[in-house]
């Protein structure tokens, strides 16, 4: 291969000066095939595989090494699925239970109804964490949660678990379909309406809660509109509410302003449909989940000719996610070698991920759930409706400590003396129920535990020390290994090592 | 410590308005006075917390939502509190507590994230800058070598008017379970990858700050039993800590009560005054009163006329409480005018936001101001 690119550049020196130019721009088109045409390697695909999913096995990093960048890609969009894997929990089929029948209860009554939305919380948690760990289609899951972060909503405040279960599995629907629909459908999202407080938008004074994070946070971003918009697009979203009986969308017309709206300098009677339309023919919108994305997948620092490239396309491909995400993966910036171990892991990526890559298969995941939620990162419940601000501010100096006394705990085995010191176990503050529960389930940890001897038959086929470094970290170790240390106490270093949190 | 403090002057002169900043450090570090801040996360709703109750406009244009007369908390013969921060009463009555009304700044923006982070780097309406003020502050004038940290955040969340380089700062929830946990930390070294160095830096914060709390001691006072009065408790135990501590941020919410406003800002009022009430209580029985000052703030206030789904939305100034035993208590800036809204709706500010910043840097601190906040503004006189 070197030899043929290198060929055309020495017979151009003897043509003129436009020949040199169409030689040279084919030489390089064959150089830039020959660089997506090399297998992408070990390194590669465990980059890549971090990237899209969360963390990957030694087997699975093998698997994908041998491809090509551009096969390695279309086999993870092809395999893309749009929906779960795992029966979600009972609860999401039981019959739709009303607010307002919770608030006509008794206080037991309503104690009770308390707990048990408490509860589904945590076993919708549980699912989906477990979804992420056993999913053939991580990219699936790493996307639902990129648009969970992006239409930020929380069950603290939407509190029926059915309604946020409906609001997952549409956006696992739409993860790697069509943002316009997506954009669309989550408008009339019940878990939406309640979060953003459209469903009790009247004309004679519009809630302009949704109407701002619409375009604030779902799709121009901050300072692409004015005050003016925001009132009128309110007025334009008037009347999309929610059925009291079934917790569905429903539309009520006495509610709606039928009045003329301008909102970016287009006037019409519009509706919520209408302004959303508006919205998405802004070229901002392209541009905004663009660099969104850029910070997902590349570097904390996007550059702006490259995400303009992609919006372009995510644009002409009218919204379509995949087309987007074939640039990204595809692109030189996701694979050069100063963005490998860029970002900062969330806590789920941290957590699921570490169990992933370590073969570490929990009978419970409940204690998981409480690992991310301890660690900044609750999912159903983001802090507000700008979602996780994620990149450094995952990592204070509580964060970070959280971090390791986490791993620490996974990776020391099951050392009953170690079980008993749990983080708050000898806090005299835990006595509250909420707290004891918490403990009990943190004893649930202890299947946990790292299986060191079942971790080195998985990368028996490559053993030594430097596949289980390359595995673990996406970059270099700080602080230097001793000679000598066995698997487990090398794992432990690795783990325990800066440099492991990052991806 | 050598070698951290060079590689801090380094950080810090990439700050703005830093350029003394190895000026200030060749200068004698005097202790400095304890620094307590509240963050309202959300935008409180200054209206209902300082109620002008006298105000036949306040009722009119809050049917629903106007706390009514006889339960108003009446400090004077037009404002009073909110019922549920009637415990800060005490405080009041000493004159230990200061009232700022009208706290905003020039062209305000009503989204929460830009507004904050206005709040947080205290830049202009326009400006995009990178450290928080306080960062800043300590950059300009670096608490003494002997410190345990320039600032700790108490509770999750972000390190808001602590981010940046220039300041020493660490989060924690828990101080003995920050200890306990600190031997994790043991990682030197520096990197070019950001995140990479950012972490290095946490983890350099954290040793540095765990050699020297030691915390425990047993309080008398009692705290209210929910996260914000744990938090109390906490900064307390951080106030008797003999390294010294220069900043401690708290923070309460959600304010942002679009909807059903009235039960849920009565509860978080109602934290509020309790935890106030016990930092105080906490304060003086460890002898700290004196030597601390504790002041809200948020990103702004709601809007005056409440929306038809029993709520408000987001406004622009607000009211602040300041308190602590050098605190010349008593009403400061403009009572809200509600004849005069502007074409939003919303309130002008009486108190431009970096004033009254300036005034913590400037008469807690001795701190030059405009080195920090790259102007001159006006201060109050509540300290």
């Amino acid at each position: 291969m070197t030899v043929e690119r290198g060929a055309p550049i020495f017979l151009a020196r003897e043509h003129d000066l436009h020949t040199m130019r169409v030689l040279a721009a084919a030489a390089l088109f064959i150089a830039s095939i020959a660089a997506h045409g090399a297998p992408i390697g070990y390194d590669g695909a465990r980059h890549l595989l971090n990237r899209v999913g969360f963390g990957a096995t030694d087997a699975e990093v093998r698997d994908y090494a041998s491809l090509e960048r551009t096969q390695a890609v279309e086999r993870l969009l092809g395999g893309a699925r749009r929906e779960a894997l795992l029966r979600p929990p009972a609860f999401v089929d039981a019959p739709f239970e009303p607010y307002y029948r919770i608030r006509q209860m008794s206080p037991e009554e309503r104690m009770a109804a308390q707990r048990r939305l408490v509860e589904q919380g945590l076993e919708l948690r549980a699912w989906w964490l477990r979804e992420m760990l056993v999913t053939p289609s991580p990219l699936t899951e790493r996307m639902t949660l990129f648009w969970h972060n992006h239409f930020a909503t929380s069950q603290q405040k939407v509190r029926l678990g059915q309604l946020m279960y409906r609001q997952n599995a549409l956006l696992r629907r739409e993860a790697l379909g069509n943002f316009g629909t997506m954009l669309h459908a989550i408008a009339k999202d019940p878990a939406m309406l309640v979060y953003l407080d459209n469903a009790g938008s009247r004309k004679q004074a519009p809630n302009e809660n949704f109407a701002r994070e619409v375009m604030e946070l779902f799709t121009l971003g901050e300072g692409h509109y004015g005050e003016s918009d925001v009132k009128e697009a309110a007025r334009a979203f008037t009347g999309w509410s929610l059925d009291r009986g079934t917790g569905e969308f429903t539309y009520r017309r006495v509610w709606h302003d039928y009045g003329e709206k301008t909102v970016l300098g287009k006037s019409g009677r519009f509706d919520g449909d209408d302004v959303l339309d508006v919205l998405l023919a802004r070229p901002e919108a392209a541009r905004f989940i663009a660099g969104k994305l850029w910070r997902e997948f590349v570097s904390p620092n996007p550059d702006p000719r490259e995400v303009a490239r992609w919006a372009t396309i995510f644009r002409e491909a009218h919204y379509e996610v995949k087309p987007l995400l074939r640039a990204i993966l595809t692109s030189d910036a996701f694979w050069s070698a100063e963005n490998r171990g860029a970002l900062i892991k969330s806590p789920v990526e941290l957590v699921v991920g570490t169990l992933r890559t370590c073969g570490i298969s929990p009978f419970d995941l409940r204690p998981a759930v409480f690992a991310t939620a301890a660690l900044g990162q609750n999912p159903f419940s983001p802090p507000n409706v700008k979602g996780w601000p994620g990149g450094d501010a995952w990592i204070t100096s509580s964060t970070l400590l959280g971090r390791k006394q986490w791993l620490e705990r996974v990776f020391r085995g099951s050392d009953p003396a170690t079980m008993a010191m749990t983080e708050h176990g000898d806090d005299a503050k835990a006595a509250a129920p909420g707290e004891r529960y918490r403990r009990m389930l943190e004893r649930g940890m202890s299947d946990y535990a790292f299986d060191v001897e079942r971790f080195d038959r998985a990368i028996a086929s490559a053993p030594g020390p430097a596949r289980i470094d390359r595995l673990l970290l996406a970059t270099d170790a700080v602080n230097a290994l001793p000679d000598g240390l066995d698997s487990a106490e090398r794992v432990r270093a690795l783990v325990a090592d800066p440099a492991y949190q990052l991806r | 410590m050598t070698m951290d403090r060079r590689a801090f002057l380094k950080l810090a002169s990439l700050c703005p308005f830093a350029g003394a900043a190895s000026v200030a450090w060749a200068a004698a570090s005097p202790a400095r006075k304890l620094f307590i801040l509240v963050e309202l996360k959300g935008g409180n709703d200054g209206l209902n917390m300082v109620v002008p109750y006298a105000d036949p406009e306040y009722a009119r244009i809050r049917p629903r939502l106007a706390i009514p007369r006889d339960q108003v908390v009446q400090l004077s013969e037009q404002s009073g509190l909110h019922p549920s921060l009637a415990p800060l009463r005490a405080a009041w009555d000493e004159r230990r507590l200061a009232i700022v009304q009208g706290v905003g700044y020039p062209q305000p923006n009503l989204s929460h994230f830009r507004s904050i982070e206005i709040w947080d780097t205290a830049s202009k309406s326009d400006e995009y800058l990178d450290a928080g003020w306080l960062a800043r502050a300590f950059a300009v004038s670096p608490s003494p070598d002997s410190y345990a940290a320039d600032g700790v955040v108490v509770g999750p969340g972000a390190m808001g008017p602590l981010a940046g380089p220039g300041a020493r700062a660490i989060a924690l929830t828990n101080p003995e379970q920050f200890l306990r946990n600190a031997r994790l930390a043991r990682a030197e070294g520096e990197s070019r990858n950001a995140a990479l160095a950012h972490i290095l830096r946490v983890e350099r914060d954290v040793m540095l700050s765990a050699e020297r709390l030691h915390v425990g001691g047993k309080l008398a006072t009692e705290f209210p039993r929910n996260p914000f009065g744990n938090a109390a408790n906490t900064a307390v135990q951080l106030a008797s800590n003999e390294a010294g501590i220069a900043v401690v941020r708290l923070s309460l919410g959600s304010f942002d009560t679009h909807a059903n406003q009235l039960g849920t800002h009565a509860n978080l009022l109602k934290q509020l005054g309790e935890g106030l009430a016990a930092l105080r209580e906490g304060l003086m029985e460890i002898d700290r009163w004196d030597s601390t000052v504790i002041a809200t703030y948020a990103e702004f206030g709601r809007r005056p006329h409440e929306n038809q789904s029993g709520g408000t939305d987001h406004g622009t100034s607000s009211a602040h409480l300041v308190l602590g035993g050098a605190v010349k208590g008593g009403f400061y800036g403009a009572r809200p005018d509600l004849a005069r809204l502007d074409g939003n709706g919303n309130l002008p500010f009486a108190v431009d936001f970096r004033g009254y910043y300036a005034t913590f840097l400037e008469r807690w601190w001795g701190i030059d101001s405009t080195k920090v906040l790259g102007a001159r503004h006006a201060k109050l006189d509540f300290i």
